[in-house]
């Protein structure tokens, strides 16, 4: 689809939609990668801010019933997919009033009934429960789609090879969306893999595999919507490979110094929120005020949701108990 | 009606696919025409009635289980099945880190009914494929185990365990399946019982007492049930009255029916057939020192496997394996000793 009938599918709505979630997610993680330095947030973080476009244009594809599952850096996954920032923020902090009452945690964010898997932590370890929610989707008629996101570094894993191989022999309607951003941890991909793409390895589970620029939200929301629609029709899952780069460390305070400069540099100069205004403000989408207006409200609305987490009520200790076995205490 | 454990399982599978049609079977080799109905034909003919809900599936352990669990938590009651218990390890990731924790991890919000079965005992075939692998699962929250030693039990137990809404795994012994032609087993015990007509269940968390004694308890699930019944059976002859209690889920334990038994014998022996370190035996062993320890005329005494992998000879294999004369032997002694 050419750029311009790709704007006019979306409509100045989605697409200032889009945009203000982008910038949510890279607001949040700049306030929280603040806050977790001044020892204010408890736990570990593993932030998104580079690859907002990723989260975003998949989501962007998707309707209500979709199902996505995420990983150990699911913020911007969360966010995309539509669960208040509020909420993961009190997930944060542990707060009873966190999407997952305290129990998740960073690397667990989700919430069932928005759409979202509690994120699975260990690497490569949704892709093939993912699989399993796109079987039982098959196996009740039901017209949804399940959504795995996970990086590179997940795709050397054996939970990739089992549960693509399987989702297309079954032909399942799932998407297995790679973003793929250069570095497991400290290790780059070059270092581990020695193919160029990730999507390739599609062909060898007979499967369709596809590319999207991850920087640019309108290239993977196209790309996305494209192998969404194949997926809900019923012509079987995809593996969709974001090219993507994170601006920030692995983790916690890690300042990324395996990472050259200059290979930071030029990921910047593709920066996916920069580009996208650029873009809205090109084709009159939206003025310069109205961005103003939205960057105010999303930083408004953010320090809302740490005020909302930081004021949340604290779990009893004896909390750790509930919310376990459906039907049963826990022995003790 | 007397069925095997094998007949029993697929009965009460037949009959739980027919009632909810959420309920599928997904594992290697289940279904495949001229199979074998999984490895020891609890499946058997089942693709016949059911063709779309017994799913083949490449030997992909890892992705079995992680796609029942994507499934349980869609609304589907899958039943996952490994050929042996000890391929169970290649599914540690989606078993212990998503299946018994995404509950919790999710505050509550979704529930994993997956049910999953696992051939277990150490039978002829060395390391791999004859471990007891029951303790690996008990130290670990969320996830419900049962261990039917009778037709009647396997069948009430997988009947709760699909309706149950937490993940529940049933370990299932090779000598006591009673399967038939190419998949039968040398050494086998009669485990068959009479199933009487209708719908039953039979509630997880609940042990039974097997035979009622005075001098001892001795507890055992699975085979270690049929070898503790001929031990007691040894003893009898010598006026020795043994009480044997059949745990039936190792987890969560029925304590009550054990502590009960041993504050009235006083004297308790675990036979496991699995190696001694970290067992259900210490387990068991630590809550009755915990609970009871004014009752005991002698040491809470476990019998079980040594701490290595299980050998193949058959020599080494009948050492391995705790035999009903071994456990008189050490009761008897235990007996003379206080």
């Amino acid at each position: 689809m050419t750029r311009q009938d790709l704007l006019k599918k979306l409509g100045n709505k989605k697409l200032t939609d889009m945009f203000e979630r982008m910038f949510e997610i890279r607001t949040f993680e700049e306030k929280i990668q603040f806050l977790f330095l001044e020892g204010k947030m408890p736990g570990t973080i593993h932030q998104y801010i580079g690859m907002e476009a990723c989260a975003v244009g998949v989501c962007s594809a998707l309707k209500e019933g979709d199902i996505i599952g995420s990983t150990h850096r699911p913020h911007g996954h969360a966010i995309a997919r539509g669960i208040p920032s509020r909420e993961i923020m009190a997930e944060l902090y542990g707060k009873t009033t966190g999407c997952c009452k305290g129990k998740g945690g960073s690397m667990h964010i989700g919430d069932i009934k928005k759409g979202m898997l509690p994120a699975i932590a260990i690497v490569g370890g949704n892709i093939p429960v993912v699989m399993g929610m796109a079987l039982a989707f098959k196996l009740k008629g039901e017209d949804r789609v399940a959504v795995s996101f996970f990086g590179d570094g997940a795709s050397n894993e054996g939970a990739f090879h089992e549960a693509l191989n399987m989702a297309s022999v079954y032909e399942v309607p799932a998407v297995f969306v790679c973003e793929n951003n250069l570095y497991g941890a400290s290790t780059s991909i070059k270092k581990v893999l020695k193919i160029e793409n990730i999507a390739d390895r599609a062909s060898s589970y007979g499967m369709q595999g596809m590319i999207a620029d991850g920087m640019d939200v309108l290239d993977v929301y196209d790309k996305a919507s494209k192998v969404v629609g194949d997926a809900r029709s019923g012509k079987g899952p995809t593996l969709l490979e974001l090219k993507t780069f994170r601006y920030c460390g692995h983790s916690r305070r890690d300042p990324s110094n395996y990472i050259p400069k200059e290979e930071k540099q030029s990921w910047k100069k593709k920066d996916p929120i920069l580009n996208f205004e650029r873009v809205l403000l090109e084709e009159k989408i939206i003025d310069k005020s109205g961005i103003k207006e939205l960057k105010d409200k999303i930083d408004k609305k953010i320090e809302e949701a740490i005020e909302f987490a930081q004021n949340g009520p604290e779990p009893k200790p004896e909390d750790t108990y509930s919310d376990f076995y459906v039907n049963m205490e826990v022995p003790r | 009606m007397k069925l095997t454990i094998a007949e029993a399982l697929r009965k009460a599978i037949r009959e739980e696919m027919q009632r909810d049609e959420t309920v599928f079977c997904i594992g290697e080799d289940i279904g495949i025409s001229g199979g074998f109905g999984g490895a020891f034909t609890v499946t058997l003919g089942l693709e016949k009635d059911f063709r779309d809900r017994i799913i083949d599936t490449p030997i992909s352990e890892n992705g079995i289980f992680g796609a029942a669990c994507g499934a349980a938590i869609m609304g589907m009651r899958p039943i996952a099945d490994v050929q042996y218990g000890d391929f169970l390890l290649c599914a540690m990731d989606q078993i212990i880190n998503q299946i018994a924790k995404l509950r919790y991890m999710s505050g509550g919000k979704l529930k994993v009914p997956v049910v999953m079965r696992a051939p277990v005992g150490v039978t002829g075939r060395g390391a791999q494929h004859a471990q007891c692998l029951e303790p690996y699962f008990i130290s670990c929250p969320g996830i419900k185990i049962v261990a039917p030693s009778t037709a009647y039990d396997a069948y009430g137990l997988l009947k709760a365990a699909v309706r149950d809404d937490d993940p529940v795994l049933i370990f299932e012994h090779k000598l006591l399946y009673g399967s038939k032609g190419a998949r039968s087993e040398t050494g086998g015990v009669d485990a068959s019982s009479e199933i009487p007509e209708g719908d039953y269940t039979v509630p997880i968390g609940r042990g039974v007492v097997r035979r009622e004694g005075e001098d001892i308890t001795i507890i055992g699930s699975l085979l270690m049930m049929h070898y503790s019944l001929q031990a007691a059976d040894i003893l009898k002859k010598e006026g020795i009255s043994c009480e044997v209690i059949d745990p039936r889920t190792l987890w969560p334990l029925d304590m009550d029916l054990i502590l009960n038994s041993v504050k009235k014998t006083g004297r308790v022996v675990i036979v496991e057939e699995s190696p001694k370190q970290g067992g259900i035996g210490a387990e068991i062993s630590a809550q009755i020192s915990e609970s009871i320890s004014d009752y005991l005329l002698s040491p809470i005494t476990r019998i079980a496997a040594p701490n290595t992998p299980a050998p193949f000879s058959p020599v080494m294999e009948k050492f391995y394996v705790p035999q009903p004369e071994r456990i008189a032997d050490k009761i008897r002694n235990l007996l003379a000793e206080s």
